[in-house]
């Protein structure tokens, strides 16, 4: 297996420097995400205004592939419609899941994360932020998980 | 007089020869040659724990204790005398005090059930203490929950030992139980068992002491130890999995009601009453894992033929070689670094979460585990949210010290 192809440098480099990996002090939604096996636990804020992610942050601690896919969420839905971050959720859970072999165009950078697709062990870590991102605009209580 | 074994009590230990008995370890893995350093969740298996159940399986299976053929008789022999091996292994009383479970685990919550369930209530106290693996933790929670006693926790230092003086503060006369790990899983530490039975049968508390860590690691005499309870785990003493013994004096054993209720574990029964059988079988109810348990007679044979002390001095110093080693790296801290530990290190490393870490050096066929080690509070407590943890056994060598040293350059080359 090539390591390589897990991390890949747009996950090296949203690993080393995460975007808007703060708190929102005036979010609408926030949720918390947790992954028990590995203790990643972050929370994602949403600031919705009507129908668009006018701001998005997240805070926590998690691994390489964890905090990367945290930062590249962000910067993925910021100025999205809540239908258009749900269906980039599906996406992206199809991308990890591996029920697509390709990933869609659409995607674009995120691409990137389809890596983890051969680590089954990591899969949770890069899916860990959409599952949190989910709970906030569904103004879940519970902590999201991964399972 | 008779020669000694090549290796017993020596001193001696040639790990790199050892490792020939175990074919899991003859493996490449991403095409690099295994190097397995994750034994503290599970060790690997010799040949020879392989081959006694692959013969029990072909030869002498039927279920025990209970015909007169001959297959039956065969196997119940083969069972007891896995017993007897644990019995002397450990110096117990007699194997009435050996009973087998499915792991430490279960043999936690046997007492749990059995013993406290049936006399502990409101006002007791149990005492653990906070480096437990959470098989020495839960159970105590739910009986506290069930009974209404009090669960108390001894506090650890940062260097991940007991503090001893607030221990022996929190037994009193409440203290109805001090259930502790004999090594801790996560931080390594031995822990000073003896003083604690000490301090507890000063105030009449029964021990258990939770030995799933030591017994791969160290002799382990019950009787010197004068514990009350000791559990542990067939899989991480290079025996197989859903096996595993708890310990207990047998006038304790013998005032505790069973737990589980079916076959093997009764004398008589009616309709409306059973009376039950004397021990151990008064606590292994339904039909044991008996091919498990012959596994694990084989593991003691083993250890016993190597030596618990050859092998405690030669993993000494395997443990210093790699706390050295594992200096050279920038970056990289140890947790726990206890006066009397074991060969677990378990470690963070500036820049690279454990998962990260833990993927990387397994590409270059590196083992070890990453998490929070069923530790939570440990983690907590070290304000970690999980850690890498290398754990060596009698097969490992330098050589597969200089290789993980080596796999934890190279994370931080592709991390840092
Ligand atoms: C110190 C300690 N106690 C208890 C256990 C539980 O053992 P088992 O899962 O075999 O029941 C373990 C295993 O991880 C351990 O390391």
């Amino acid at each position: 297996m090539d390591l390589a192809d897990l991390y890949r440098d747009v996950i090296l480099d949203h690993n080393r420097s995460p975007r808007n990996f703060q708190r929102l002090d005036n979010a609408t939604h926030r949720a918390q995400g947790f992954n028990p096996l590995c203790g990643d636990k972050l929370t994602v804020y949403l600031k919705m205004d009507g129908d668009t992610v006018a701001d998005v942050a997240f805070e926590g601690s998690g691994c390489a592939i964890s905090v990367a896919s945290s930062s590249l969420m962000t910067e993925a839905v910021k100025g999205k419609s809540e239908k258009q971050a749900r269906a980039l959720f599906a996406n992206m859970h199809d991308l990890l899941s591996g029920s697509e072999d390709q990933a869609p165009q659409s995607l674009g950078k995120l691409a990137a994360l389809g890596g983890v697709r051969q680590y089954p062990s990591r899969v949770k870590c890069a899916s860990l932020a959409w599952h949190a991102l989910l709970a906030a605009l569904d103004d879940q209580q519970e902590p999201a998980r991964t399972e | 007089m008779s020669v000694p074994q090549q290796q017993r009590g020596t001193g001696q230990l040639d790990a790199a020869r050892l490792r020939q008995d175990f074919p899991a370890l003859q493996q490449q893995i991403h095409g690099k040659a295994l190097v397995y350093l994750d034994s503290a969740a599970s060790a690997q298996r010799p040949a020879a724990v392989l081959d006694a159940m692959d013969h029990y399986y072909r030869h002498d299976h039927a279920n025990v204790h209970r015909g007169v053929h001959t297959l039956s008789q065969r196997a119940t022999e083969r069972y007891e005398n896995a017993r007897q091996k644990i019995c002397r292994y450990i110096n117990a009383g007699s194997t009435a005090e050996i009973i087998f479970t499915r792991g430490t685990t279960e043999a936690i919550n046997l007492v749990a059930q059995s013993l406290g369930r049936n006399s502990f209530g409101p006002g007791d106290e149990i005492l653990i203490t906070r480096m437990e693996h959470h098989s020495n933790i839960v159970p105590w929670q739910l009986l506290c929950q069930q009974t209404g006693a009090t669960l108390r926790v001894a506090p650890i230092d940062h260097h991940g030992q007991l503090k001893m003086d607030e221990l022996r503060a929190l037994i009193n006369e409440q203290t109805r139980l001090v259930a502790v790990g004999h090594i801790s899983n996560a931080l390594g530490t031995i822990n000073p068992v003896k003083d604690i039975v000490e301090a507890a049968h000063a105030v009449n508390a029964v021990v258990l002491v939770d030995g799933a860590q030591a017994m791969p690691h160290m002799s382990v005499d019950v009787r010197a130890l004068d514990c009350d309870f000791y559990a542990f785990s067939g899989h991480k003493m290079f025996g197989p999995t859903g096996i595993g013994v708890l310990y207990g004096r047998e006038a304790l054993l013998e005032q505790m009601p069973p737990w589980q209720g079916g076959g093997e574990m009764i004398r008589e029964v009616t309709m409306e009453h059973s009376s039950f059988a004397d021990l151990p079988a008064k606590f292994e109810a339904g039909t044991p894992a008996i091919a498990e348990a012959v596994g694990l007679g084989a593991a003691i044979d083993y250890l016993a033929e190597i030596g618990p002390e050859t092998i405690a001095a030669y993993e000494a110093e395997l443990l210093s070689y790699a706390t050295a080693r594992l200096g050279e790296i920038e970056g990289l801290e140890i947790v726990g670094d206890a006066e009397h530990k074991a060969s677990v290190i378990s470690f963070t490393l500036a820049g690279a979460h454990p998962h990260d870490i833990g993927t990387i050096v397994d590409n270059e066929g590196v083992a070890i585990r990453t998490g929070h080690h069923c530790a939570m509070p440990v983690m907590d407590f070290f304000n970690v949210p999980a850690t890498a943890r290398a754990s060596m056994a009698l097969y490992n060598t330098t050589a597969d010290i200089d290789a993980l040293v080596d796999a934890l350059k190279k994370v931080r080359e592709v991390l840092c």
